[in-house]
């Protein structure tokens, strides 16, 4: 039995649906992101969990108690929103301790839990500064550390490191990552950032106008997207038009590709031919390589680690990534002309 | 969707609110409108009452004076309280701060007080008498000038904020692209302040067709709406023609007030979080010019201010220019003596502290309240409805509503609780938006975070939304003392013998014919209202330095 499910959710605001039959499993401890453009419903979906915006329809449960139709009161959860929501006018270890002040412990025992979570999230000294203090990492953490105060058996987090200059959020990611694995915690996370997404999730909810697209490990949604959605929006990806000829081919202009074979796919319908620009191969072509293209280097910019290259082909425009070690090898540059094979099994067909 | 207990006790804090705002305004107004269409005896007379007024030329006049006046006092007040404000914001000026104090005073005084120094100055016997070359005061020239004085803060209130946010870069974007000063004036300044204008223009237009205290003192046999009320209830006690004219008093303020609404709603915020403060350089020419205007306004409103606490002080104007306490001696002029100020001072303080209690409370259950919408909105519906409703007619109503003898609240009529519900809804709507603007500054998040913490949300009011809005709840509570020791117009028709104000004894002095005792009446609101705003300053620097470090960054 999984610790969260989700059935059949629904949720409308007047003519506007923003979740279509959402249904989802969550294991115990187990970290989900939802990911997707914003607008998708992956807010909505984690503040209908929370109880915060009541779905129209469709059921909840949490460790197989149905929490439905329960107030954000009467659930078990706990959240960090985009904004931290901490309140400026109590301190840091008031902040934390706020939930235990109400379920009636002892003094002494609150500061003792308020110390030992101000620890955990790395912040033994910060006590009895104000938010306002603080940078917005600490602030992140603080939010973080009163989130579990409690013991929440969920964690729920709404674009919790959006707020940040790009270093911290990188270090966070690391930390919120780690914390999670370490106290077990169920965790849901919503965010549009797809490499967020892709190196702190143990499984990724692609949503778009919302509805899932895909769900699976992070490694799934990058090489095996479900949809044409994902593939666009998870990663850079390269998409051609073209008309289905055979069960393992496609044609694009005047190029017929081969593909992994495809069900369901009437000859002549069109389709769209995925690969990613990293999967464009240069080097050691055999002579009966699949695919094999002459293409000229339109472009090329300098990225860093790599180049994008633009290529084109027989009308064809895709970009392929290549490492800086290949492009001083084999000496590319503008205007060269190129042999790229794109290998059959790193392609993927849509329906166009 | 099952309710928690927060939820429901939220519920249940709405409807009691929409029942007390329906009682402390709602059902009065009814009352009034009810009465409009009454006869002497009771009896429902159709339209027949509005015809006798539209048809009697001394009624209908008073309708196109009122009119007249209003707007002549817009057309001055609003380009003087333009350039005051710019001044204040846009130069460097010398004391900058005693200026913005000074301008401020009128908001203090009970309107009568520049009535009464008016006829200090030009009266029958004034001392610049002569200047007037054989006019008098009395009349529209005596009721603009005394308007233009008692309006200028408001307007200058209004116009500073519009001109105080400006964003620096539009005007540093001007002045690359090579514009003129005039063009920038007009292609940036001024647009930036429009709505700021239309809005200062549509609170002075209501506030002048709206007093009574001047216009009253000064008005001699320039009849306007207010003193017609006022006449035909007290003085004749018509009581449906007092709510005739009542209702034709509502419905400029109520237009105005409507205009005000759309208006606002077309603006955009401007001030975006990115956007730079203007801070005035200095240039030597402007500088010259702002300074001189403020001078020269400033001094007009302290003649004014010092006539009236001289001349509260004189023994016998104009022949025995002597110095006196005498006209302090209250008791030598109305039989309430100084007890009527203290009566002003018990209400101002139970406006203060009930009025803000209801005011911040009500507030929040409207804005923190899950669905609910309908109750929700009748409540901010009612609490904007106090804004378009002169306080001649909301006093008209209370007496048609509480002094019914079906009503079981009829006990409080002539009761000091009258005098507080009805002050306390007059200004209810001021008060309503500054604890709304202040609890929409606050994250939204902290209900949920409360929730999700099992904290019940009165914790969170009492130890996070109420500590943060501090400033918002100190400046609603100074505003509702402030209008408690000044107003007139709503609670004439309320008090007993036993309850009757200071601003109330003051009327009542000045028809007596002693003018200088009701200045000095006036005198005393003056200082007490200005000095509690001034505690109220002093408090705040204390309050944000000790108890509100948190705001330190």
């Amino acid at each position: 039995m999984s610790y969260l499910e989700v059935r059949s959710l629904h949720k409308r605001y007047g003519a506007f649906t923003a979740l279509v039959d959402i249904s989802l499993d969550v294991g115990e401890g187990e970290f989900v992101c939802f990911l997707g453009p914003s607008g998708c419903g992956k807010t909505t979906l984690l503040r209908a969990i929370a109880g915060l915006d009541p779905q129209t329809s469709g059921t909840i449960r949490q460790k197989g108690r149905d929490v439905s139709a329960l107030p954000p009161s009467a659930r078990d959860f706990g959240i960090v929103f985009q904004s931290y929501a901490l309140f400026p006018n109590l301190t840091v270890a008031d902040n934390v301790g706020y939930g235990l002040v109400s379920r009636r412990q002892k003094r002494a025992e609150i500061a003792n839990r308020v110390t030992e979570l101000l620890a955990l999230v790395g912040m033994p000294d910060a006590g009895s500064r104000y938010p306002a203090q603080l940078s917005g990492g600490q602030q992140q953490r603080v939010a973080l550390a009163r989130a579990l105060a409690t013991s929440p058996g969920l964690l729920l987090l709404d674009e919790p490191l959006s707020a940040l200059d790009a270093r911290v959020r990188l270090r966070l990611r690391h930390e919120i990552k780690a914390l999670q694995r370490r106290l077990g915690v169920t965790t849901i996370m919503v965010t549009h950032d797809q490499e967020e997404a892709l190196t702190m999730a143990d499984r990724i909810v692609v949503m778009n106008q919302g509805a899932i697209e895909q769900v699976g490990t992070p490694e799934q949604v990058y090489r095996t997207p479900a949809t044409a959605f994902v593939a666009d929006f998870v990663g850079a990806m390269n998409f051609l038009d073209g008309t289905f000829t055979a069960p393992d081919c496609v044609s694009v202009g005047r190029v017929s590709l081969s593909c992994p074979p495809q069900d369901g796919l009437a000859s002549g319908s069109k389709v769209r031919l995925c690969i990613r620009p990293e999967d464009v191969r240069v080097r050691d072509l055999p002579a009966d390589v699949s695919n094999r293209l002459s293409v000229q280097v339109a472009e090329l910019d300098f990225v860093g680690a790599f180049c994008r290259a633009s290529l084109h082909a027989d009308g064809m425009a895709l970009v392929a990534d290549f490492s800086s070690n290949l492009i001083r090898d084999l000496g590319v540059e503008r205007g060269r002309s190129l042999d790229i094979a794109l290998p059959p099994d790193c392609v993927r067909i849509f329906a166009a | 969707m099952k309710l928690a207990r927060d939820d429901l006790v939220m519920r249940a804090g709405v409807l009691a609110m929409a029942a007390a705002l329906l009682v402390m305004v709602g059902l009065p107004l009814w009352s009034l409108l009810a009465k409009g269409f009454e006869d002497r005896d009771g009896h429902f007379v159709g339209l027949a009452n509005f015809l006798v007024y539209f048809s009697t030329p001394a009624l209908f006049n008073s309708a196109l004076n009122s009119l007249h006046v209003a707007a002549v006092c817009t057309v001055i007040v609003v380009p003087v309280a333009f350039l005051y404000a710019y001044a204040l914001t846009r130069a460097v000026l010398p004391l900058r701060w005693l200026f913005q104090a000074v301008a401020l005073i009128p908001i203090f005084a009970p309107s009568l007080l520049p009535g009464l120094a008016l006829i200090y100055l030009f009266g029958t016997q004034g001392f610049f008498k002569s200047w007037l070359g054989g006019g008098q005061i009395y009349g529209f020239e005596g009721i603009v000038i005394g308007q233009v004085f008692y309006c200028l803060p408001h307007a200058m209130l209004i116009l500073g904020t519009a001109l105080a946010t400006a964003d620096a870069r539009l005007y540093e974007a001007a002045d690359v692209l090579g514009a003129s000063r005039a063009r920038v004036f007009f292609t940036v300044t001024l647009p930036g302040a429009k709505y700021g204008v239309i809005s200062a223009a549509l609170v002075v237009f209501t506030l002048v067709i709206t007093d009574f205290g001047i216009a009253k003192v000064i008005g001699g046999n320039f009849n306007v709406l207010a003193t017609d009320v006022y006449k035909q209830v007290i003085g004749q006690q018509n009581f449906s023609m007092g709510a005739v004219v009542g209702l034709v008093l509502l419905a400029p303020a109520a237009l105005a007030f409507a205009v005000d609404r759309f208006v606002q709603r077309r603006q955009v915020a401007l001030l975006t979080a990115r956007a730079v403060p203007l801070v005035p350089r200095p240039r030597p020419g402007r500088d010259a010019f702002c300074t001189l205007f403020c001078i020269i306004v400033a001094a007009g409103i302290l003649v004014i201010l010092g006539m009236a606490v001289w001349g509260s002080l004189i023994k016998y104007w104009p022949y025995n220019l002597s110095l006196t306490w005498a006209n302090y001696r209250f008791e030598t002029f109305d039989a309430n003596g100084w007890d009527s100020y203290f009566n002003s001072l018990t209400m101002a303080v139970g406006a203060a502290v009930f009025g803000t209690a209801l005011v911040f409370i009500g507030a929040w259950l409207a804005e923190k309240t899950k669905g609910f919408w309908l109750v929700r909105d009748l409540v901010r519906l009612l609490a904007f409805l106090p804004m378009a409703v002169p306080g001649l007619v909301l006093g008209l109503g209370y007496i048609f509503f509480f002094n019914a003898a079906a009503n079981p609240l009829n006990f409080l009529y002539g009761t000091m609780a009258i005098l507080l519900i009805n002050t306390v809804a007059h200004f209810y709507t001021v008060g309503h938006l500054t604890a709304t603007t202040a609890l929409k500054q606050i994250d939204p998040e902290f209900e949920a975070v409360s929730a999700s913490l099992k904290v019940p949300i009165w914790r969170t009011l009492a130890r996070v939304t109420a500590p943060i809005c501090l400033p918002a709840i100190l400046d609603i509570a100074i505003y509702l003392f402030v209008n408690a020791m000044t107003t007139v117009s709503s609670v004439i028709f309320l008090y007993s013998p036993d309850t009757k104000l200071a601003s109330v004894a003051a009327v009542n002095i000045e028809e007596a014919g002693t003018t200088a005792a009701a200045t000095a009446l006036c005198v005393v609101i003056v200082a007490t209202s200005a000095s509690v705003k001034a505690l109220h300053l002093v408090a705040e620097r204390f309050l944000l330095g000790r108890l509100q470090a948190w705001r330190r960054r």
